[in-house]
């Protein structure tokens, strides 16, 4: 072990290499800080050669290895399951080429997403799929997960916004996939698809090519309070239905709302609403004006108690606001947050989140939701103290009640934050054993060793001791339940 | 657990891992590492108060590289008050085990011995400036008699005249008044910047501000909170609160100074100190608020206004100084980008972490530079110097000045 360590820092020099133990704490977990594991050592490399230095070194000495970005991810991602070699790409933060007529980027994967959009601004581009944490999160990462936000109901999301990646497979080989001559396919296998999405097991990406759009002519955005959480989603079902399709819609909930106002995020949003409804339109001046009017209607049919709208940037922005700093303003609900990530269909928006609160009801837990609602993206947020095993416990077990739900209303576990280690356990609720065998023998195509990253995504025998504990946990809760 | 070390602890629970303060932070910014991080930060003292540290310094390496600008708690959504933190998470460590090398020992002694005393100081400036006019310096300098990182910041000092200390006690308006003020005159704009104090009485005499400055006033001891010796601080602070104990608004031009004079009352936990830090105010601040009944003199200038950490992040005052500078007749403010990151000079930090403070100061000076502005301004002295050095080093010459100068009426010249 020691040489490896002595060779990986051969490659980068002391100062971009960690070492110390009570350094390494802080690697230990990302936004889903259920799970935590020191890593063996922190790296951080600055081209593509040097991390494919640094793999070949570990390939070799059998050293697992986890790429990280800006550890934002919330399902455990670039937490390492066994102690591993962590992979530290935030310093790989230039933009290395923007063609503006062929409207596309090379970047390295450390560029924080916004970022991008910064450098671009100028030239009237801009990089599309916006989650949530953009001022912070990676393009490296958003690849790894396939990362979505308010703007991909109508734009896409991240996997359809890359065009080629350079990637360091997990020997240590350095390959191309897909090409910047877009559109992608077809010109061979449409490997970039399958690259996105691989959260970070089947290798390295240190250069990506993104498609930049050009900013819309003009963009409205309109937020609309109601009396009742039902009709708000009804109103999103309507519009959806007139056939128009705006570039975001997202709703937050009550105590959303209230969280969001103590915090210096503060957007105005009304604390009496039970629910706000954020629908942002964009596109020809003229095309808008007849459009949001007839958002106003809908709206207006389903009792909205108010309704504002922004057509400045300052004035949108500061409506935004509220949403992109929810997660965090949750924070001031209680010492931790686990962020669930649960699909249904549009149309069981209503149902599935009675359900929800019910649920949080069952396992007395202080459960809030903001969420994607053009995507039926759900986002119940549990706000929770981790050094409370006992509520932890309860934690985890509505977790899984509520992800079960969304798979019996026809939905899936996860909208855009990944598997990673957190929902390992949920995957065969909604894939049989053959499904998860395709899935194993593709990973082994690209990470045959199972060292890049092991043990993510597809629950596996010898899985992390920490991780393997959930089950019991949650079977206790339920138990404790039905003897009551 | 000590009741201190549970508090502390209680106060790194705020942080949900979210991460949004991240690409806030400069340090972070210039290293890309999870430790040089607000939330590696927050998570190494969470780790401390839960005894799970085994190597003290090893925190303290990360801890020392902070800045201690606040960018962080402006940017957190869960409302961790980091600079309360880290103050106090320094001065327990500090406590414990004193940071040893040269380099801390050196700064302890010149903030402990010479930068509080006002008179040493000037002393030490007059010997500066002595050095100096006799062209010593670059003697001094190749002698390595100055520390290369002091000297490289140090501007040119200020010849006598200009040195002046103002005149202590009562200073009357000439038209009617409208109210009565004291003034703080801080320990480091007095002998370097004696034409800012200047000016900021100038200006509030001209619109009608009767100027108390008491002399019992000492030096508002933010330098050593900053460096976790907060009992030395607690001397100054009650120093303070009595000079001023006979004014009902206090103003200060020194953006650090005002945010360690706002934070008295955490400091000190007495009313006392609470009354004093409600009093204070910054010198924008206040003439953004009463406003201006005397315009300023005309002037033909583009301006890049500067943010000082200590004014956004720990003071929340943003708009006033721009808005002040807007009444300047033929001044017109340019966009530089990211005006809210620290330019690297956070007291003392560039003493300290002297390749840091460089790297992030050029950064700064870059963004300036770009902006292509005839004038830098911004409110702090610390933040006058960093960048102006900083701007030297990348060879643009651009001059450096406070806000409150460019707010002189034309009759006050
Ligand atoms: C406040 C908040 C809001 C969020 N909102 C959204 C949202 O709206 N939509 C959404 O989809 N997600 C959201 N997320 C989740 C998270 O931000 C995304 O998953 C994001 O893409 C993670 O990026 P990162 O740079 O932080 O990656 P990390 O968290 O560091 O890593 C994520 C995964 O990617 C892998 N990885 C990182 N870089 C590379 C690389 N170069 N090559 C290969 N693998 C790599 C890692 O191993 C890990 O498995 C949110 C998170 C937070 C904290
Ligand atoms: S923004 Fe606040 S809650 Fe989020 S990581 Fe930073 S300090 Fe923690
Ligand atoms: S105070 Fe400044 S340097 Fe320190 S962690 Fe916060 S943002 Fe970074």
């Amino acid at each position: 072990m020691d040489a490896v360590l002595k060779s990986l820092i051969a490659i980068v020099g002391k100062h971009r290499a960690i070492v110390a133990r009570d350094a390494l704490l802080a690697w230990e977990c990302d936004g889903f800080t259920v799970h935590k594991q020191l890593p063996l050592a922190v790296v951080a490399p600055e081209t593509t050669e040097e991390v494919a230095a640094l793999v070949r070194i570990l390939h070799a000495g059998k050293v697992p290895f986890v790429p990280r970005g800006a550890g934002t991810c919330l399902s455990g991602g670039p937490t390492p399951m066994a102690p591993s070699v962590v992979i530290e790409l935030a310093r790989m933060n230039r933009v290395l080429q923007v063609a503006a007529d062929d409207l596309y980027a090379v970047v390295q994967p450390g560029v924080v997403n916004l970022d991008l959009t910064t450098a671009v601004a100028h030239l009237g581009l801009h990089y599309a799929p916006d989650p949530s944490s953009q001022s912070v999160c990676t393009i490296g990462g958003n690849l790894a997960e396939n990362s979505g936000g308010p703007h991909c109901f109508k734009y896409g999301m991240t996997n359809d916004h890359v065009l080629s990646a350079v990637v360091v497979l997990p020997d240590g080989s350095i390959a191309k996939l897909g090409s910047e001559a877009g559109p992608r396919a077809p010109h061979g296998f449409d490997l970039p698809a399958i690259f996105c999405g691989s959260e970070g097991t089947f290798g390295i990406a240190t250069e990506i090519t993104v498609r930049l759009c050009r900013d819309a002519e003009a963009v409205h955005t309109l937020l609309a309070s109601f009396g009742d959480m039902p009709s708000a989603c009804r109103a999103v079902s309507q519009i959806v239905g007139a056939g128009m399709v705006p570039a975001a819609i997202e709703i937050l909930d009550q105590a959303t709302i209230r969280a969001v106002e103590a915090s210096i995020y503060r957007a105005g949003y009304p604390e009496d609403a039970a629910a706000v409804l954020l629908v942002e339109l964009d596109g020809p001046v003229a095309v808008l004006e007849e459009e949001t009017a007839e958002v106003r209607n809908f709206f207006a049919q389903n009792g909205a108690l108010r309704i504002e709208a922004a057509t400045s940037p300052t004035e949108r922005k500061k409506l935004w606001r509220g949403r992109k700093g929810a997660f965090g303003a949750m924070g001031r609900l209680n010492t931790d947050l686990y962020v669930l990530d649960g699909v249904v269909p549009r149309t069981k928006l209503v149902e599935a989140l009675n359900g929800i609160y019910a649920i949080g009801k069952k396992y007395a837990v202080v459960l809030t939701n903001v969420f994607h609602a053009g995507d039926g993206n759900l986002h119940p947020n549990i706000s929770y103290d981790g050094r409370n095993v006992e509520e932890v416990a309860r934690v985890l077990a509505a977790g899984r009640e509520i992800l079960q739900l969304c798979i019996d209303l026809g939905g899936s576990i996860s909208g855009e934050h990944g598997i990673g280690t957190e929902k390992l356990e949920h995957m065969p609720m909604m894939y049989t054993e053959a499904d998860l065998e395709v899935m194993a023998r593709v990973r082994s195509v690209f990470n045959k060793d199972n060292l890049c990253n092991p043990d993510k995504v597809l629950p596996s025998r010898h899985g992390c001791a920490e991780v393997a504990k959930w089950p019991a946990m949650i079977a206790r809760v339920l138990d404790g339940e039905g003897q009551s | 657990m000590s009741t201190t070390q549970k508090d502390l602890y209680q106060q790194t629970l705020g942080c949900v891992h979210c991460g949004l303060c991240l690409p806030v932070c400069p340090t972070y910014r210039v290293l890309g590492m999870e430790t040089d991080s607000p939330r590696g930060r927050i998570y190494l003292m969470r780790a401390l108060g839960e005894g799970r540290i085994e190597n003290l310094d090893v925190v303290r390496t990360h801890l020392d590289r902070c800045l201690d600008c606040r960018a962080c708690e402006t940017a957190c959504p869960s409302g961790v008050q980091y600079g309360n933190l880290l103050e106090s998470v320094r001065g327990d460590l500090e406590q414990k085990a004193p940071s040893r090398g040269l380099r801390p020992r050196i700064a302890r002694f010149m903030v402990r011995h010479l930068l509080i005393h006002q008179r040493r100081l000037r002393l030490a400036f007059s010997a500066l400036r002595a050095i100096e006019v006799v062209g010593l310096r670059k003697l001094a300098r190749i002698l390595r008699l100055i520390p290369r990182s002091l000297d490289a910041i140090a501007p040119p000092v200020p010849g006598g005249t200009q040195r002046a200390p103002l005149k202590t006690g009562l200073h009357q308006p000439k038209g009617p008044v409208r109210g009565r003020v004291g003034l703080f005159t801080g320990c480091v704009m007095e002998p370097m910047f004696g034409h800012v104090n200047r000016a900021t009485l100038a200006v509030l005499l001209a619109n009608g501000f009767e100027v108390v400055i008491p002399k019992a006033q000492r030096c508002c001891g933010a330098l050593l909170v900053h460096m976790g010796l907060p009992d030395d601080a607690r001397t100054l602070a009650k120093a303070n609160i009595a000079a001023f104990a006979d004014c009902d608004v206090i103003l200060n031009n020194s953006a650090g100074c005002g945010a360690a004079l706002k934070e008295y009352g955490h400091l000190l936990d007495a009313p006392a100190a609470a009354n004093f830090a409600k009093k204070c105010r910054d010198i924008c601040e206040f003439l953004d608020s009463v406003g201006l009944t005397q315009l300023p003199a005309a002037r033909n200038v583009t301006v890049a206004y500067d943010d000082p950490c200590h004014l956004c992040h720990a003071q929340g005052v943003r708009e006033a100084p721009r808005k002040l500078l807007q009444q300047v007749d033929g001044l017109k403010l340019v966009a530089h980008a990211r005006p809210e990151d620290c330019c690297g000079s956070a007291g003392i930090y560039n003493l300290l972490q002297p390749e840091l403070a460089a790297e992030i100061g050029k950064r700064k000076a870059e963004t300036l530079t770009k902006a292509g502005a005839q004038l830098v301004v911004t409110g702090n002295p610390g933040c006058m110097i960093q960048i102006g050095a900083s701007l030297r080093g990348i060879g643009d010459h651009t001059p450096v000045c406070h806000p409150v100068e460019l707010l002189v009426p034309p009759a006050a010249k």
